[in-house]
């Protein structure tokens, strides 16, 4: 099998803190790969890694099988980076944007303006072409910033928390775009906090915690370890959280998670059917339900089920 | 269908299919290619040229009316002599702004995209420094067309108008590079501009920009007299009016050549030192 990415004992401190401390990670060529954590967590350092932006302390990290140290210049050539933050200029127009970076890597200005103008096509951002970044909304920033990714052949594409702050409307439009440029070919290396989002994109992900690796696997393999699904149960009166979480346990034999809210039941499901009984289960008894809700394990449930304590975030 | 939905995946997949790199372009091609950016800054926010040519343009018109008399006789010949001085007080005020741009450009993220890029690592600066020269000269211009219009008639003509204001670039463009020292050392680009303006005011004011350094106080001239700001506007005013002191040009020549080789390796170091 062919690694796009690979990374052994990648180290990389900033003072005191070890923003990575030892990352393997292994990333097939041509696919999603979803780097999961809190914030501070050393996702956005692991990528400016693997970008050439940062060199790591020690371990090796190579793209496409070339040195991210050695041979900085031409991993730069085969990936793009889309940073967390803006990475066009705002003051100028989208289409500028796009030429500039399509010069800068090497096309003729003729090229530049063609490649541009079919980008903002296939990025929705035709009718806006002319207008200044700044004038966008936070989901025509975000495509025009991974739009500037695109411009010339990129073999690896670097995102990093690419729907963060978006509304769900942008957020679809974002998935869209990142499904659509995988199915390329493009290997898509990305962030996120959002246990929901790397579940849709990627086929595999890590868990990153503290600079460390803490689960890898598919989708499929991770919710195994946390649950299927989370249930999710709000009462209405405190006192009868203790009940509550008796008849739980009962129901499915164990799965009662921790939570901080005294009006909430939260617990792992290993099927979705098992809901059912714990609802018939807790009318029987009298208990007074304000909402009952199956959905995807939070990042904080992965936290809880994977070190037992809740996703801190640290201060990069 | 609202105005920015996605294309159909047919039609992304035709636009998604990206051309092969032709590999990195060549160092001058991404200089030029960052200098034309600085010059659409200019065109889509041109308040930030304004800003610094509507003070200079409001000094030169109150001066010439109000101490003009006073100073050199009458405002008609005070202009002659006040002229060149705020040119070049204008254009070391904008050198200020490479700072700027560059910090805002650093602490925006822009700078990731630019260093991620397989092109000449420095271009970004040399860019920027680029367009400060376009920018510098379309400042120089103003004022000067201003000048004219209110009774400057340099004696040295168009060819001495030209020659001062090459000389007044050749400082500014020195002097950016300590602004760039200063663009990726502070928080904010509202710093770099405190920072850099703390060192620019008296930088500017204790010259003989305004007033013939004969009018001063002895201990006065001594510091005023050192100045290379006092150097180079004492020269420019020579090569606008056509009396041409070539000490004073070799010393702003020397006095440039000296900032450059001390700021940019240290420029240089800190640009490429990893943020």
């Amino acid at each position: 099998m062919t690694y796009a990415i690979e990374t052994a004992a990648l180290v990389k401190t900033f003072g005191a803190t070890r923003a990575l401390d030892g990352v393997d990670l292994k990333i097939r060529a041509g696919s999603v790969y979803g780097l999961l954590g809190p914030n501070g967590a050393g996702k956005t350092t692991a990528i400016r890694v693997l970008a050439t932006l940062l060199r790591p302390d020690s371990g090796s990290a190579t793209v496409l099988g070339l040195d991210v140290v050695r041979d900085a210049r031409a991993v730069r050539q085969k990936v793009s980076l889309t940073g967390q933050y803006a990475s066009v200029d705002e003051d100028l127009t989208g289409l500028e944007n796009l030429v500039l970076v399509g010069r800068l890597l090497g096309l003729p200005w003729s090229g530049a303006r063609r490649r541009a103008s079919e980008l903002l096509e296939a990025f929705g951002l035709a009718d806006a072409a002319g207008r200044q970044v700044l004038t966008y909304s936070g989901g025509m920033r975000r495509r025009i910033d991974i739009a500037a990714s695109l411009v010339a052949k990129t073999e690896v594409l670097f995102l990093d928390e690419p729907t963060t702050g978006l509304d769900p409307r942008s957020r679809n439009q974002v998935w869209e775009l990142v499904r659509r440029i995988a199915a390329e070919g493009t290997t898509v290396l990305l962030t996120t906090q959002y246990l929901d989002e790397a579940d849709r994109l990627s086929e595999r992900m890590a868990v990153i915690d503290r600079g460390r690796v803490i689960a890898e696997g598919t989708s499929a393999e991770l919710k195994s370890s946390v649950g299927s699904n989370a249930l999710h149960v709000r009462l209405v009166a405190a006192d009868q959280r203790a009940l509550a979480q008796e008849v739980v346990s009962r129901v499915l034999g164990d799965g009662v998670l921790p939570s901080a809210d005294p009006l909430e039941v939260t617990a792992r499901l290993k099927s979705a059917a098992q809901a059912a009984d714990v609802l018939k289960a807790m009318t029987d008894r009298g208990i007074d339900i304000a909402q009952f809700s199956v959905g995807h394990p939070s990042l904080d449930e992965v936290f809880l089920a994977l070190t037992g304590r809740p996703a801190e975030e640290t201060k990069a | 269908m609202s105005e920015d939905a996605l294309p159909s995946g047919e039609r992304t997949h035709e636009l998604l299919t990206m051309p092969a790199r032709p590999g990195s372009p060549s160092a001058a091609s991404a200089v030029i290619t960052l200098a034309w950016r600085a010059l659409l800054k200019i065109k889509h926010v041109p308040f930030q040229l304004f800003d610094v040519i509507v003070t200079p343009i409001m000094f030169t018109v109150m001066f010439t009316y109000i101490f003009g008399g006073a100073l050199e006789g009458s405002p008609r010949q005070y202009i002659q002599y006040l002229l060149p001085g705020v040119v070049v007080q204008t254009i070391l005020f904008i050198t200020v702004y490479t700072g700027v741009g560059l910090n805002g450009d650093i602490r925006k993220g822009l700078y990731d995209r630019f260093r991620s890029l397989p092109m000449w690592q420095p271009a970004p600066l040399f860019g920027a420094l680029a367009g400060d020269v376009i920018r510098y000269s379309v400042a120089s211009t103003i004022i000067i067309l201003v000048g004219l219009l209110i009774g400057f008639r340099p004696g040295g003509g168009f060819l001495g108008v030209v020659a001062a204001v090459g000389l007044v670039l050749v400082f500014a463009f020195s002097l950016s590079w300590l602004w760039i020292i200063v663009g990726m050392l502070v928080k904010s680009p509202e710093s770099v501009m405190t920072t850099s303006f703390i060192f620019l005011m008296p930088l500017t004011f204790a010259s003989d920009i305004f007033v013939n350094l004969s009018t001063m106080p002895p201990w006065l001239q001594a510091a005023v007299g050192r100045n290379p700001v006092t150097y180079l506007a004492k020269a420019s005013r020579g090569l606008m009016h056509g009396h041409v002191a070539p000490g004073d040009i070799a010393w702003v020549l020397v006095a440039s050549a000296v900032i450059v080789l001390a700021a940019s390796p240290v420029a240089m170091r800190l640009y490429r030192k990893e943020r």
